[in-house]
């Protein structure tokens, strides 16, 4: 029974929305094509030291630091994608630790000699960087949001971007990253890669790659993967999202990703009966 | 596609802040128009400004089983989450609806970062010091984290960190997800305590008064950063008709102009201010009184003061409250939501404290002194670093005297 939604797309707390566009980014696969083929098997025969971040102009490129522009890199991809415009679509930006170069820096500044911050890396410190440089970029003037929930940050990220879509009956960009730690707040997190990836979300219809989100009290479960894959997710929070990516890449499968400390997220692919 | 939002009882709500611990606190201090600024007796080096520093926090104690979270953000959470009896209404709501069925959403923009800058200045080898290697405060959930731990809370969590929106668009989300079925009730709300990193970084943009903010006045010379915890309870209103306070609807937009100044055109504000209205069917008109962002910035008080202008009825009534608490940051949201609800529920219209001279660019809506005045519907402006904008509707229902 349809309670409270606009078209009745939320029944009995299932969500139920339709995947348009999938950006990734990691210096190993720089976008999705790349981890099809390491899904395949292939070797990853170059590394990606930067994201090109195109979105963005020259001199806000200079000026982001990596988180953003893996987050930017993402979410152009999954946009171009979709076919979609940027001005009028609301994003979500998840991220475990936001920009932790950027919070290394200041806390040894601010230990030695705090009046010399810069007033650019401080700016670039608020965990919503990402989605300021974005909705500056694409002129986007839709409600833009960054969250964070430790672990379970994607699939926060997931639930809140795809709670947006199906009560306000729009498409929802949802970008998810975390960078490597530096210092000494690197050592403690033990967050040692890069990974981004983004997916543009809209409420359901009855074509395209659609997906049945429901909560549960489940441990967070997922198909078996390569080796690889394990280490991204041993490495960074942000690739808690590989279980769904790897179910959107290859068409198939359902999960269990975190939400919370004590809840899930259900994700199954719909198809047609 | 209109999109209707569900109305929302505000079942219970609480806030601390430089003010003091509490509704009262918070409504003596509004009614004298006593600011809780203090020349600031806080950074790890001297920086000559004004600051709204709660007292007491340095005292608090964690229970036992939450020492993992200790630190002052946390210890500034649980001093505000024990006023009020809000500890209590919080147990008996996850009580009511399953533990499941209650979401937890909380805004901050800087977390325990303090506990962070204090391990860099005290490094042991290189690393963070013993007492402070717990990954649990190093990282901006660790608010959210402490308190769904301290309530209980097995619903959906998560923190919103949008710098000074953060505690209003937590209300945004929380609507969406009981409109869904995802969640039968919700607690929202938001902490930020004082720190390094924004005392020194709002200094580096030359932000920072040298006297206690002065918001909407001819010569302000920018803002004082305060600290504050509030926390609201928000049900169906079917399952609390009771209720006299509701939410009526969030707002949310994007400037789409630069990181850390307002569009000077205030064209997001605007929509975001738009976008309640049209979510809450709501008149311009019907418009009692709006409590400001009004920080004291240059860039931002000119552009909101544009915007009241072009915006409001004549007979709509605005002020900013940030010269008593200072600018809570990430808790401005929550806190100014709370003040909001207490002039609707007394029936005044808190003055701009702090004014000497107003900005010539002020409309005759702005109160620049208490005004006794019944009021039904009231709104809260929060527009964050980053262009991010929030708008928070609020009602009494019942009959208003």
């Amino acid at each position: 029974m349809p309670r409270f939604c606009a078209r009745g797309w939320c029944c009995m707390n299932a969500l139920h929305i339709q995947v348009e566009g999938i950006g990734l980014w990691s210096p190993q696969c720089a976008d999705l094509d790349a981890f099809r083929r390491h899904l395949a098997g292939e070797t990853a025969s170059t590394s990606h030291a930067r994201p090109n971040a195109s979105a963005l102009s020259a001199n806000e490129r200079r000026r982001a630091p990596e988180s953003v522009l893996v987050a930017v890199e993402a979410a152009s991809q999954a946009i171009a994608a979709s076919g979609r415009g940027t001005d009028n679509l609301a994003c979500v930006f998840t991220s475990a630790y936001g920009d932790q170069a950027t919070t290394d820096y200041m806390c040894r500044v601010l230990a030695h000699a705090p009046t010399e911050l810069s007033p650019t890396r401080f700016h670039n410190a608020v965990h919503n960087a990402s989605a300021g440089y974005w909705t500056i970029a694409t002129g986007c003037r839709a409600p833009s949001s960054a969250i964070c929930a430790g672990r379970a940050s994607f699939g926060a990220g997931l639930l809140e971007a795809a709670a947006l879509a199906c009560a306000d009956d729009r498409a929802v960009l949802l970008v998810n990253s975390d960078t490597a730690g530096t210092g000494p707040l690197g050592e403690l997190i033990g967050c040692t890669r890069v990974f981004g990836c983004a997916l543009v979300l809209s409420p359901c219809t009855t074509t395209g790659m659609r997906l049945r989100l429901a909560t549960t009290a489940s441990s967070p479960r997922h198909s078996p993967m390569s080796a690889e894959c394990q280490a991204w997710m041993q490495a960074n929070p942000a690739a808690e999202s590989l279980p769904l990516l790897i179910m959107l890449a290859t068409g198939r499968g359902d999960c269990v990703l975190a939400v919370s400390e004590h809840l899930g997220l259900h994700v199954e692919m719909e198809t047609n009966a | 596609m209109r999109v209707t939002t569900l109305p929302l009882a505000v079942s219970a709500y609480t806030s601390t802040s430089a003010l003091g611990c509490g509704l009262d606190a918070h409504l003596g201090a509004l009614d004298a128009q006593h600011s809780g600024l203090r020349m600031n007796d806080f950074s790890s080096a001297p920086l000559p400004c004004w600051i709204g520093r709660v007292d007491g926090v340095e005292d608090v104690t964690l229970p036992a089983a939450y020492v993992k979270w200790d630190c002052r953000n946390n210890r500034l959470a649980w001093l505000g989450l024990n006023q009020d009896d809000f500890l209590v209404k919080a147990h008996a709501a996850r009580q009511r609806y399953g533990a499941t069925r209650v979401a937890l959403l909380l805004g901050t923009s800087t977390a325990s970062i303090g506990a962070t800058e204090e391990g860099y200045r005290r490094l042991e080898d290189g690393r963070l010091p013993t007492d402070l290697r717990r990954t649990s405060i190093h990282t901006p959930h660790s608010l959210t984290a402490f308190i769904a731990a301290a309530l209980d809370i097995k619903g959906p969590s998560l923190t919103i960190s949008t710098a000074c929106s953060s505690s209003a668009k937590v209300f945004a989300s929380a609507e969406r997800l009981i409109r869904l079925g995802l969640a039968d009730a919700a607690i929202v709300g938001g902490v930020d305590s004082l720190c390094d990193s924004t005392l020194f970084g709002f200094n580096a943009l030359e932000l920072v008064s040298p006297e206690p903010c002065r918001p909407f006045d001819a010569a302000r010379r920018g803002i004082s950063i305060g600290e504050a915890a509030g926390f609201a309870l928000l049900e169906r209103v079917e399952l609390q008709p009771s209720e006299p306070l509701q939410l009526l609807g969030c707002g949310e937009s994007s400037d789409a102009h630069h990181m850390s100044t307002p569009d000077p055109a205030g064209l997001g504000a605007e929509l975001a201010l738009r976008d309640v209205f049209d979510r809450a069917g709501l008149d311009v008109a019907q418009v009692d009184y709006v409590n400001l962002h009004g920080t004291a910035s240059q860039k931002n008080d000119a552009m909101e003061a544009g915007l009241v202008s072009r915006m409001f009825s004549p007979r709509t009534r605005v002020s900013s409250t940030k010269h008593l608490t200072g600018h809570t940051l990430g808790a401005a949201g929550i806190v100014e939501a709370i003040i909001t609800l207490l002039a609707l529920r007394d029936g005044f219209v808190p003055g701009n404290a702090g004014i000497r001279e107003p900005d010539p660019a002020c409309s005759a809506h702005f109160a620049w002194r208490n005004e006794a005045r019944s009021l039904r519907v009231a709104l809260s402006h929060s527009f964050g670093f980053g262009g991010s904008n929030a708008c928070l509707a609020f009602a009494r229902v019942d009959g208003v005297a």
